[in-house]
């Protein structure tokens, strides 16, 4: 197992509020790890410390193999797609546009579209069943297909990790399962895929690798069944878990 | 030969390159209506031998007062129309534009103080560079609420306090500056007008408003990335602090330049990016030339209307600007709070 991101103490804050307070993880290549913790665990700002979006007071985030810092911002781009909680247009441009902004990273300053761009696009529309409304403006579209326009848009890029914060969210329970094979297929081609999901159940069933973050600790990370392990939701979510055979969770109650 | 293939559907891509045509060929009728009208009675043969060297006075008019006027209005308009476009991308909030912003009315103020306390008799740079750094003032401001992720609201509502003020102390520099015109002068630039302009301002005008469009464009692409919003732009590769301050100072240099040569014109930065969305798309890049030649369009435009309508002068560009304008600021409100 090849760790495209890896976390060594890392402690990182928004001023005085610390948010990330040594964190220890990694994301592997070829698998989908998810990222669960009660609100305020610190999974977003993990995200964002990965993408360089924050500072980081202390410890350290390599990428591939290089500290975070000696990445440049262009490379760093083309290696970390990005998809942002709750991430929207904020113009109706049409959903083909909008996902080749993912190619941005790959255009030199000024210059149009290639056809390998165009291709990757295509491509990534495809791959998200997008294609029959890819001429048709984002608010013209429902939050399905949105919520699918903006995650072909992360697939455009191509990059070698895929980081997608609470994209389930908002999304019926058929897209979220849709969701999940895309970035299972994601995976399989070798990136290493992030995902932040409250749904303990989809975590549990759809992720190769867990990791509990509880106030901006990681409490464990490991295989879904050893990660979400009736102590750890006792002691993470207050809840305990009813599972299948196989160990996956799938209702909830509180304890 | 490379196949160059588009993001955008074809067709919408043939409507923007007729509209763009169809532009070019308004804005050729309107400047040389603008640059044929005026109150001597010179016939169009005579003006145009004129423009080419010819002597006389009809030589004299056509170099010296019809095509200043008539160059001033595409240069004014295309730094407006280009400025709102980009603004516009910035706050990704239609109601983003120089004018509104209160950047028309600080380079108003900027003006008037190097004219009225003789620093522009001195030193022909002051008026300009006044005006400029006016304009500057409140792009800081707008700057800080682009940085604070201002939404619509308090966007427009500082854009009234920070107009409100450079308004004031406009009248203020104006009382000061014991001059027995204040009170029309004040008018003038307030409300904005080409009439008796020089070539001289025009060569302040056009360099200023060339760098500003340049440096509008240099962010555009940041400007489509920011349709994702501030994370997802910067995750792009984007650096958002970056074409935060190119278009920011972009714009303070277009509507300082604009404002130093035409006084305060409003709305264009409004009306067209708005009226060319439906041509051109909704992505901020592809706006900000159709908008420069759009605001060139209205201007020039404007400026022969109100010729037509008040040959003696007493309608002024801004007044009409602002007639069309407004009620179309009021449409959008309205039609944001529906949409909210």
């Amino acid at each position: 197992m090849s760790a495209a991101i890896v976390f060594a103490g890392v402690q990182a804050g928004y001023g005085a509020r610390q948010v990330l307070d040594g964190v220890d993880a990694s994301f592997a290549s070829g698998k989908v790890t998810g990222i669960v913790g009660p609100n305020g665990a610190g999974k977003t700002t993990l995200m964002r410390a990965a993408l360089g979006l924050m500072p980081i007071d202390s410890g350290a985030v390599t990428v591939l193999d290089r500290p975070l810092g000696a990445w440049s911002r262009e490379g760093l781009a083309q290696t970390i797609a990005y998809l942002p909680q709750g991430g929207d247009a904020h113009w109706p441009v049409e959903a083909r546009e909008l996902v080749a902004l993912g190619r941005l990273p790959h255009r030199a300053r000024f210059a149009p579209s290639r056809a390998v761009d165009l291709a990757a696009v295509d491509e990534a529309l495809a791959r998200c069943d997008a294609v029959k409304f890819a001429a048709r403006r984002m608010n013209e579209l429902s939050a399905g297909e949105r919520a699918r326009v903006l995650f072909a848009r992360a697939l455009a890029t191509g990059a070698k990790v895929l980081l997608a914060d609470e994209p389930a969210a908002y999304l019926d329970p058929a897209h979220q399962l849709r969701l999940m094979d895309l970035l299972r297929e994601e995976a399989a081609r070798g990136t290493a895929v992030a995902v932040t999901l409250h749904d303990l159940a989809l975590a549990s069933r759809h992720c190769d690798e867990i990791v509990v973050l509880d106030g901006g600790r990681v409490v464990a990370q490991g295989a879904p069944d050893v990660a979400l392990r009736d102590a750890v939701l006792a002691e993470v979510f207050a809840i305990a878990a009813e599972r299948a055979p196989s160990g996956a969770v799938v209702a909830l109650r509180r304890l | 030969m490379v196949e160059v293939r588009s993001v955008v559907s074809e067709s919408r891509r043939d409507f923007a390159v007729t509209t763009t045509l169809i532009l070019f060929a308004i804005l050729v009728v309107a400047f040389a209506v603008s640059f044929l009208l005026g109150a001597s009675d010179q016939s169009a043969g005579a003006l145009f031998a004129g423009l080419f060297g010819g002597q006389g006075i009809a030589g004299l008019i056509a170099r010296e007062i019809r095509l200043p006027r008539a160059l001033l209005g595409l240069i004014v308009g295309a730094g407006l129309g280009a400025s709102g476009a980009a603004l516009q991308g910035l706050f990704r909030n239609p109601l983003a534009e120089p004018g509104v912003t209160g950047v028309t009315s600080s380079a108003g103020l900027g003006a008037v103080i190097a004219l009225y306390f003789g620093l522009a008799a001195s030193n022909p740079f002051a008026l300009p560079v006044f005006a400029i750094v006016g304009a500057l003032a409140s792009a800081a401001v707008l700057y800080l609420l682009s940085r604070a992720g201002a939404g619509a609201v308090a966007l427009v509502l500082a854009g009234v306090a920070v107009a409100s003020l450079a308004t004031a102390l406009t009248a203020l520099a104006l009382s000061f500056a014991k001059n027995p015109y204040a009170m029309s002068e004040m008018v003038l630039w307030m409300m904005g007008s080409l009439k008796d302009r020089t070539m001289t301002d025009v060569v302040f005008a056009l360099p200023l408003t060339l760098l500003g469009i340049a440096l509008l464009l240099s962010a555009a692409r940041g400007l489509d990335a920011l349709t994702l919003g501030e994370d997802a732009a910067e995750s792009l590769g984007v650096a958002v602090g970056s074409v935060r301050m190119r278009v920011v100072v972009g714009v303070a240099l277009a509507t300082g330049a604009a404002t130093a040569a035409a006084g305060a014109v409003s709305f264009v930065g409004l009306v067209v990016p708005h009226v060319l969305r439906r041509f051109y798309g909704y992505a901020p890049s592809r706006l900000i030339l159709p908008s420069a030649l759009g605001g060139a369009v209205l201007v020039t435009a404007a400026d022969v209307l109100i010729r037509i309508v008040a040959p003696d002068g007493q309608l002024l560009l801004g007044v009409l600007t602002a007639m069309l304008g407004a009620p179309f600021f009021l449409l959008l409100i309205f039609r944001l709070r529906s949409e909210a």
